[in-house]
C-alpha cells in the first residue's frame, strides 16, 4: 500500500483569533492528496499532542500566530517525545522571527513556513520527510 | 513491546491508534490482530449517527460524549468524512466539534477518511469499531459523512441507528420517501432552538406513523422511530436522546433480537469476500485474464456476467 494517502494533522495551539491560513493549508494538502485531520482554534498542547496519537498521524503542522511559539512549539515537541510520538514529523507555519526558527529547530520542529510559502513547497517537503505510518 | 493487539487490549493507546491505521491500509498485521481481538468484541452499544451534510452529526456526538461521561462509561468514535475522488484527499473536520474531551483518557476518537467507500462509512469503519468494542470502550458511536438519501450502510453496522435532522429539512413527502429514514431507529430533530424545530419533529411523528401496516407474516415490520428534539450546542435534549438509545438497545436484548447481529456479520462477511476476491484477482497469474475479460467486455465481444463466470471458474482453492 505504498500510495496510501499521508496523515497530516493542522493545528491550532495557543489564542490565535482566526484560523484563514490554517484552513487555506488545510484545503490546499487536500487537493495535494492528503488527508488532513483539522481541530479548530485555541488548542492546548496537550490537546494537539492527543489528537496526534490517536490519529496516528505522520505529520503534525502547528500554525501560530500570536508570538506564543517560543513557549507553544517546544512544548508540543516535549509531549509528542514523552508519549513516544518522535517518529512524528512537526513542522510550524505562522508569524515566526528568524532569530527563533533556529531556536525551535533544536527543539524538534523540522521546518519553519513563513508567510509566502506555497501549497506545493509545503507538500513536497512533506512527502519528502514524513515517515509513513504503515510500518506494522 | 508485546504484540499490538494485546498492548492494545490493555490500555496502550498508541498501539490502539496504529493497530487502527493497520485496519485501515488492510495489512496483513491487522488480520492477525483482529483473529485475537474478534472474540472479545460484541460487548460495545454501538451507534450510528447518520443524517444530511451540516445537521449537526459532530456537535451532536460531542455532546453524547459528554453525556455517556457524565454516566461514568468510556466512549469510542470512528468519524468518517468524504475522500475527494478526485485527488484522493481528504479534510477530516468531526473532531474540531469533539476537542472538549480531547485528553480523557476514557475517551478515543478516530478519523477516517471514506476512500472511496459508497454507502456512508469507509471499508474498515466496521472493524475499527470491532477493535475498539475489544479493547474495551462500552459505547462506540459511528458518524458517517453527510449522507443523502440512500447511504444506508451504517443501519447493518450499528445496533441502534439515530438519523439526524434539522429543521426546514423537508415536507412530509421527505419523510415518507423511502430510504434513510425507514433504517431509523430514532429520529432526531437537531438545532431545536430554530423556528420550525417543533414543527418539523410533528410532522415526522406524524408521516413516519402514518399507514404503517402491522407486522405480517413474512413482511419485514416497518420502524416506527421515536422523533426527538435536541439542542447539541446548548445539550439541551442529549440526555433524553441518550436514554432513548439505551432503550432501544435493551428492548433489542430483551427481544433476543438477533436481526442486527446477522446483518453486521453479513456486511462484514461481504466485505471480507469482496477483499480477498479483489486480491485474488490482482494476482500476477491472474492478471492478464482479467485484462483480457475487460477488453472483451469494452469491446462488447462478451457479456459482464459471462465473463465474470470464466474468472471465478480460474480461481481454484489455493
Amino acid at each position: 500500500m505504498a500510495d496510501r494517502p499521508l496523515k497530516v494533522l493542522i493545528a491550532k495551539p495557543g489564542l490565535d483569533g482566526h484560523d484563514r491560513g490554517a484552513k487555506v493549508l488545510a484545503r490546499g494538502l487536500r487537493d495535494e492528496g492528503f488527508e488532513v485531520v483539522y481541530t479548530g482554534l485555541r488548542q492546548t498542547p496537550e490537546m494537539v499532542v492527543a489528537a496526534a496519537l490517536q490519529e496516528d498521524v505522520d505529520v503534525i503542522g502547528l500554525s501560530i500566530l500570536s508570538g506564543a511559539h517560543m513557549t507553544l512549539l517546544p512544548r508540543v515537541c516535549a509531549l509528542l517525545r514523552e508519549q513516544g510520538l518522535d517518529d512524528v514529523l512537526v513542522v510550524a507555519g505562522g508569524i515566526i522571527p528568524d532569530d527563533d526558527v533556529m531556536a525551535l529547530g533544536a527543539t524538534g520542529i523540522a521546518r519553519v513556513f513563513g508567510p509566502g510559502t506555497t501549497i506545493a513547497e509545503v507538500a513536497d517537503f512533506l512527502r519528502a520527510n514524513a515517515r509513513r505510518a504503515d510500518r506494522a | 513491546m508485546s504484540d499490538p493487539a494485546t498492548a492494545a487490549r490493555a490500555g496502550d493507546r498508541r498501539a490502539l491508534a496504529r493497530l487502527l491505521t493497520a485496519v485501515e491500509n488492510r495489512t496483513p498485521a491487522a488480520e492477525a490482530a483482529l483473529r485475537v481481538l474478534y472474540p472479545y468484541a460484541g460487548r460495545a452499544h454501538l451507534v450510528g449517527i447518520t443524517g444530511a451534510p451540516g445537521t449537526g452529526k459532530s456537535t451532536l456526538v460531542a455532546a453524547l460524549i459528554e453525556e455517556v461521561r457524565r454516566g461514568g462509561r468510556s466512549v469510542a468514535v470512528v468519524a468518517v468524512d468524504p475522500t475527494s475522488p478526485i485527488t484522493g484527499g481528504a479534510i477530516l473536520g468531526d473532531r474540531v466539534r469533539m476537542q472538549a474531551r480531547a485528553t480523557d483518557p476514557d475517551v478515543f476518537i478516530r478519523s477516517m477518511a471514506s476512500r472511496g467507500h459508497a454507502g456512508g462509512l469507509a471499508a474498515a469503519s466496521v472493524t475499527a469499531a470491532a477493535v475498539l468494542d475489544a479493547v474495551g470502550f462500552e459505547v462506540v458511536f459511528l458518524e458517517t459523512v453527510g449522507t443523502g438519501q440512500s447511504e444506508v450502510e451504517v443501519a447493518a453496522a450499528a445496533d441502534t441507528t439515530v438519523v439526524v435532522e434539522a429543521p426546514e429539512m423537508g415536507d412530509e413527502i421527505q419523510a415518507i420517501k423511502a430510504g434513510l429514514l425507514e433504517v431509523a431507529d430514532l429520529v432526531v430533530v437537531n438545532k431545536g432552538d430554530r423556528p420550525g424545530a417543533q414543527r418539523a419533529a410533528a410532522q415526522l411523528r406524524a408521516m413516519l406513523s402514518a399507514g404503517v401496516a402491522p407486522a405480517r407474516p413474512g413482511r419485514p415490520a416497518p420502524k416506527r422511530p421515536e422523533v426527538l428534539i435536541t439542542t447539541a450546542t446548548t445539550g439541551e435534549g442529549v440526555a433524553e436522546l441518550l436514554a432513548a438509545t439505551e432503550r432501544h438497545r435493551a428492548r433489542q436484548l430483551a427481544d433476543g433480537d438477533d436481526r442486527t447481529r446477522l446483518a453486521r456479520a453479513e456486511a462484514e462477511l461481504m466485505a471480507a469476500l469482496e477483499h480477498r476476491l479483489r486480491a485474488r484477482l490482482r494476482d500476477p497469474r491472474r492478471l492478464a485474464a482479467g485484462e483480457a475479460a475487460l477488453r472483451a467486455i469494452a469491446d462488447h465481444v462478451l457479456d459482464p456476467y459471462t465473463a465474470a463466470d470464466r474468472l471465478l471458474a480460474t480461481l481454484a482453492p489455493e
